[in-house]
C-alpha cells in the first residue's frame, strides 16, 4: 500500500515538475505546479506530517498558485513562448550538465549516508507517536521556536508593505526614464540609440 | 518492496534538479519563479523525510518556517515582476539587464 501511494505520488510530482519546465504557456506551468504541490502533500501525509500536508495544500495550492494565476491574468503574459530556439548558445547543454552534476552529487550523498546520517534518534524534539502531529508541532513552535515565530510575523508585515509599495503606480511617470513601447523588448532597443 | 527513506530523498533530489534546470533554461520570469517553488518543495520533502527518519520534530518546524518565508518571497517577487512587466510588457529575464555595466 505504501509502495502504491509512493509510486503514484512520485509520478504525479515528477510529471508536474516536468510540465512546469516544458510548458510554453505560463498558465499550463502554474497548473502543473498545482499537481506537483498536491503530490508533495500526499507524501507529507505518508510520512505522518499531517499538519504540513494541510498547510501545503492551503498555502501553496490555495494561495501561492492563485497569486501566480492572478499575475498572469492581470498582466496578460499568457502568450505562448517559443521554446524551440535557444537564446544563448550552449545554455541548454550547460544547464543539463549542471543539473546532472547536482543530481549525481545529491543522490551519491543520500546513498552514502544510508541509513540516514549517524542513525541516532533526535533528542531535542522527539516525535511522540501517541500524540497528534498538530499538537506536537504547535508545542514546538510556541515554546522552543517562539522567537523565530514572532520574527516571521514581522517578516510577513514587511513583505506586505513591500508588495504594496512595489505595486503602487507612481504618481508621475516623469521620474522614470521612458521605455520604448513599440519595439517591445525595452532596454535592447534603448541600448542601440545610446551607443 | 519496502519504501525506504532513501526513495523519498532521491525523489527530492530529482525534483530539485528539475527545478534548477528549469530556472537555468527558462526566460519567462514567472516560470522561473515557479521553478524556484519546485526547488523549495524538494527541500521541504527532504526535511520531512529526515524528520520522519530521525524521529525528530525539528524538520517539520523548519518546513513550517520555509512555508512562511516562501509566501513572503512570492508576494515580494511577484510585486517586482508586476513592476517590471508594467514598464516593459513582454520583458524576459534577458531584458532586465540595467545593472550589466
Amino acid at each position: 500500500m505504501e509502495l502504491f501511494v509512493f509510486v503514484v505520488a512520485a509520478a504525479i510530482i515528477l510529471a508536474g515538475a516536468v510540465g512546469v519546465v516544458v510548458s510554453s504557456n505560463p498558465v499550463h506551468s502554474a497548473l502543473s505546479l498545482v499537481a506537483t504541490l498536491f503530490g508533495i502533500a500526499v507524501l507529507f501525509v505518508a510520512q505522518e506530517a499531517h499538519f504540513l500536508a494541510a498547510v501545503q495544500v492551503i498555502v501553496y495550492g490555495g494561495a501561492i498558485v492563485v497569486l501566480f494565476l492572478f499575475v498572469i491574468m492581470l498582466l496578460g503574459v499568457d502568450q505562448a513562448e517559443n521554446l524551440s530556439t535557444e537564446p544563448l548558445t550552449g545554455q541548454r547543454p550547460a544547464a543539463a550538465v549542471l543539473g546532472l552534476a547536482t543530481l549525481g552529487l545529491t543522490v551519491f550523498a543520500f546513498l552514502e549516508t544510508d541509513p540516514v546520517a549517524t542513525g541516532a534518534r533526535g533528542t531535542v524534539a522527539a516525535i511522540d507517536e501517541s500524540e497528534a502531529n498538530v499538537y506536537q508541532l504547535a508545542r514546538a513552535i510556541f515554546t522552543d521556536y517562539a522567537f523565530a515565530f514572532e520574527i516571521t510575523s514581522a517578516l510577513l508585515i514587511i513583505a506586505v508593505v513591500g508588495a504594496v509599495v512595489l505595486a503602487r503606480r507612481p504618481a508621475s511617470n516623469e521620474l522614470l526614464p521612458e521605455q520604448p513601447e513599440a519595439g517591445g523588448r525595452g532596454p535592447a532597443g534603448a541600448e542601440g540609440k545610446v551607443g | 518492496m519496502e519504501v525506504t527513506h532513501t526513495w523519498y530523498l532521491i525523489l527530492g533530489a530529482l525534483l530539485f534538479t528539475i527545478g534548477a534546470v528549469g530556472l537555468l533554461v527558462r526566460r519567462n520570469p514567472l516560470v522561473m519563479f515557479m521553478c524556484v517553488e519546485l526547488m523549495l518543495n524538494a527541500v521541504n520533502l527532504t526535511f520531512v523525510t529526515f524528520s520522519n527518519a530521525l524521529d525528530d520534530l525539528g524538520g517539520q518546524v523548519v518546513v513550517f518556517f520555509v512555508l512562511v518565508v516562501a509566501a513572503a518571497e512570492v508576494v515580494v517577487g511577484l510585486g517586482i515582476i508586476v513592476a517590471i512587466l508594467r514598464r516593459s510588457p513582454g520583458a524576459t529575464a534577458d531584458d532586465v539587464a540595467l545593472l550589466k555595466g
